[in-house]
């Protein structure tokens, strides 16, 4: 019984932050603090006047589907060799391709931006930036598609070859409605980390920043502090509703797969 | 079919780290950088007072962050993989992740919001009568950096620990009692070694990224809570220092490795030497 109430604390503890949030979007006062003065939607209407933040969020939305496309592919590809072939050195490689999960992002960060500006003397861009967040949401794609791809048995593919399909044709017939919902999942995920990040975007954006830099511009100005809480309201929101979206598609896909269902997939 | 992945790999990742750890053997000559061989950068670091502080300040923070994250995770962990039905672990899993997938610099500011000044925390010990003046010692320090990367980094921990708990062949605790073994004694006798490989992942998985968080040190720490990811940061991008700013991030990097690895080790001979 503590152990619930220590469990609902931590959760309590977890969500503060967020909770906070709305609270401070619809607030009518220029100051982020206590006591609350009264309620307001103006800080919404002035997101919407606000023609470099508009271009901010075209750059981020733009990253963050290619990103999600990229990793994705790269996700389906890996995870289907891990799950159906045994290939030499399979954990070394799998190993490489996974360690973006835990090396520290600014690492990432610096090592690409001294190849492309110091060694290939190129200038950065939107590329740039998709080039590093595919790299650090493969892995997650990977993890989320392992649990689509685990299972699934070798032997219906090359049934479908035996019957006359080509080999791409009875990945598309016979495999790809069976992982369908583990791609959507993984799609969606890599397209709320990309659309969030901040540590590598700030290196590697070009003239154009991503929406997280304008963000950490605007938190040096206590003015447009109400804005940032009011973009911040939206986003939460919209994270909420695509994670809910994936996790219902992830479940499917285990299901489908006909893996039992372990909680979650890292 | 692993070889799209693998070649992205190489590209954007093993290459650029090869090309890092050379460029931190070249200098930075006003505008241009002179490639010949030196270890000048290296030479500076261990000369320079400033760097080693950084360091040692960055490696005391992400331990504390870690010891703190692991400890406060693990019950939530059991709980959930042991008292929890199992139709409902999803999602319960599904609400700890969730606020770990939104705006990250958001959150990092809400935490001033809470611990400033004027904060929650603040007003609301005020508002209770426990305290006459707002404290000030949870604010643009070390503490406030802690504090809020242990709640960065939560769901990192508490799904490797739940993933081992989950792993427990529950009869091996019922044997465990119907030994004699008491309620706690099962607990660290049988539970806990065997969770043991999820504590040592949750470990890695916590202490390591924190070396590289520049964000939360920025806005959370003031002037004496600065760690190295910010100087790197700002070798790399304010004093156009590349070269020092690659031999930063080796440096930290191998401290990192080097931790962690002794951590490993140490861990796999308790266990053998329990066993």
């Amino acid at each position: 019984m503590s152990l619930r109430i220590y469990a609902i604390a931590y959760l309590i503890f977890l969500y503060a932050p967020i909770v906070l949030l709305p609270l401070f979007a619809f607030n009518d006062g220029t100051i982020i603090a206590f006591p609350l003065s009264g309620f307001t939607t103006k800080w919404f209407t002035a997101l919407t006047d606000t023609k470099a933040l508009h271009n901010a969020v075209q750059n981020s939305l733009f990253i963050a589907a290619l990103t999600s496309v990229l990793s994705t592919i790269l996700g389906v590809c890996a995870a289907r060799a891990g799950a159906m072939y045994n290939f030499p050195l399979k954990r070394g490689i799998i190993g490489l391709v996974m360690l973006p999960l835990v090396l520290p992002e600014i690492i990432v960060a610096v090592s690409l931006l001294v190849v492309v500006v110091q060694m290939l003397h190129m200038s950065l861009s939107n590329w740039t930036v998709i080039a590093a967040h595919v790299l650090i949401c493969t892995p997650f794609s990977i993890a989320i598609l392992n649990g689509a791809f685990q299972n699934l048995d070798p032997s219906m593919e090359e049934a479908a070859m035996d019957l006359g399909e080509s080999r791409w044709s009875a990945f598309r017939l016979v495999t790809l409605p069976l992982v369908m919902p583990g791609i959507i999942s993984s799609l969606l995920i890599a397209f709320t980390i990309s659309l969030d990040e901040f540590i590598i975007a700030f290196f590697l954006t070009g003239a154009n920043p991503t929406m997280p830099v304008y963000i950490w511009g605007l938190l040096r100005f206590p003015g447009s502090l109400p804005i940032v809480m009011a973009l911040g309201t939206i986003l939460v929101g919209l994270s909420i509703i695509l994670l809910t979206i994936a996790e219902i598609l992830r479940r499917r896909g285990m299901a489908r797969a006909g893996v039992k269902d372990k909680g979650s997939f890292l | 079919m692993i070889s799209p992945p693998l070649i992205y790999a190489i590209l954007m990742l093993a290459i650029p780290i090869g090309a890092i750890v050379l460029f931190s053997f070249w200098t930075q000559n006003f505008m241009d950088v002179d490639t010949t061989f030196t270890l000048n950068n290296y030479r500076e670091i261990i000369e320079k007072p400033i760097y080693f502080a950084l360091l040692q300040r960055s490696l005391f923070v992400s331990g504390t962050v870690t010891f703190v994250t692991v400890i406060l995770a693990f019950p939530v962990a059991y709980f959930v993989s042991f008292h929890v039905p199992a139709h409902r672990k999803s999602l319960w899993l599904f609400l700890i992740t969730i606020p770990f997938w939104t705006s990250y610099l958001i959150r990092v500011f809400l935490w001033k919001v809470i611990l400033g000044y004027n904060g929650v925390v603040n007003t609301g010990l005020i508002n209770v009568g426990l305290i006459d003046e707002p404290l000030t010692f949870i604010l643009y320090n070390v503490n406030a950096v802690i504090i809020t990367l242990a709640h960065a980094f939560a769901p990192f921990a508490i799904l490797p620990i739940f993933v081992a708990l989950e792993k427990i062949d529950r009869s091996l605790l019922e044997a465990s009692e119907d030994l004699g073994e008491s309620k706690l004694s099962t607990f660290f006798r049988v539970t806990l070694p065997l969770s043991m490989p999820g504590l040592v992942a949750a470990v890695l998985i916590v202490f390591i990224p924190t070396i590289g968080d520049y964000v939360t040190p920025e806005l959370m720490g003031g002037a004496g809570g600065k760690l190295i990811a910010n100087m790197i940061q700002t070798q790399f991008l304010a004093l156009n220092n590349a070269p020092l700013g690659a031999a930063l991030a080796i440096v930290a990097m191998l401290c990192v490795a080097a931790i962690s690895l002794l951590f490993v080790f140490l861990n796999r001979r308790w266990l053998r030497g329990r066993s």
